[in-house]
């Protein structure tokens, strides 16, 4: 029963996945891929857990005291910055294609240009 | 493709990909337990070159080249952003004055609390970007707090006032000057800890105001030419 937390991450992509293919609408399939890359973030700290351990700093505790896993948290903020980063950046294009096409719904894209 | 097709794909997919990531799961060592190689790895290390926030000596220190990926793809990102919003020739900008985002729309709780907030803000951000290597914290997230403390102007409602204490060009250039300075301390003085979040912390602030600068230009000022 160990090993149930480490689903949660998967359900988290499955549910984001999930939302981009049946959205009707760029910055909804924007906000399903945030969701469906949180699942990384949930998935590194659950990999990194340790019971009865604390944060990893030491600057008022014992350094002989257990802390979760450090490099998994680093990933997790490496990751944090680049998703918000490239969210940034899809939100641009989605502004950019309401404004050429008069539309954000993926279905009334198909062909490059109308 | 219909609907339902797609659907139908996508739940062969989504039971390939939940069926394998479970076995997967099982396979890993339990949750919470004790086995972790490479972060116990990390800690002797990080003290032995006093930086008590262990994941700021991870990120600047010992996997300092990673995070030089890692910024640049933030800076890529961020030109994008600008670029892909610049204002083309069909369009016109008009200037900040020319609409009445006045101070007179908001209520004025807000743009008390705006103006209030606004210091404390910034301190807070200054705050965790230079302890960062002591407490939580550090240059990405100060950074952040840094980049959206001057729009608390735009909240208190005064346009005007965030475009005048926000001149673009000189973002542009702390950018740069940030993302270079990063690169020459990541490649050879690699474990300045502090000189590294600060340049970070300056990076992501001037990354963060120029990509809002401009989604506020395309939501405020931009009118198509008829």
């Amino acid at each position: 029963m160990s090993h149930l937390p480490y689903l949660i991450p998967g359900w988290i992509l499955l549910v984001g996945i999930y939302g981009i293919v049946t959205s009707r609408n760029l910055v909804h399939a924007v906000v399903c891929l945030s969701v469906a890359q949180s699942a990384t973030y949930v998935l590194l700290l659950t990999v990194g857990y340790q019971k009865k351990a604390t944060a990893p700093v030491f600057s008022d505790i014992k350094p002989t005291r257990n802390v979760v896993d450090p490099l998994v948290q680093a990933m997790t903020l490496t990751d944090i910055v680049v998703g918000a980063t490239v969210t940034a950046l899809l939100l641009a294009l989605t502004v950019q294609v309401a404004k050429r096409r008069g539309t954000v719904d993926p279905d009334e894209l198909r062909s490059l240009e109308p | 493709m219909t609907g339902r097709v797609r659907l139908l794909v996508l739940a062969v997919g989504g039971i390939g990909l939940a069926v394998l990531f479970a076995l997967a799961a099982f396979r890993l060592p339990g949750f919470g337990g004790t086995v972790h190689p490479y972060g116990q790895r990390t800690l002797p290390n990080a003290l032995a070159h006093h930086t008590p926030n262990v994941i700021s000596s991870i990120n600047f220190d010992q996997r300092a080249l990673d995070t030089l990926g890692e910024e640049l793809i933030l800076m890529a990102s961020a030109l994008a952003t600008v670029l892909v919003l610049r204002t083309v020739r069909a369009e016109q900008e008009e200037s900040a004055g020319e609409h009445a985002y006045g101070a007179a729309q908001v209520f004025d709780a807000l743009r008390i609390t705006g103006y209030l907030l606004l210091p404390i803000t910034l301190m807070t951000g200054v705050y965790i970007v230079a302890h960062g290597y002591l407490s939580p914290g550090g240059g990405f997230q100060g950074g952040v707090v840094l980049g959206s403390a001057i729009h608390l102007v735009y909240l208190a409602g005064d346009y005007p006032a965030l475009a005048r204490i926000r001149p673009i060009p000189m973002f542009e250039t702390g950018e740069a000057l940030a993302a270079g300075a990063f690169v020459v301390l990541a490649l050879w003085f690699a474990g300045q800890v502090k000189a590294m979040n600060a340049v970070v912390g300056l990076e992501v602030g001037c990354a963060f105001v120029l990509a809002l600068a401009k989604f506020f230009e395309q939501a405020l000022l931009v009118r198509k030419d008829s």
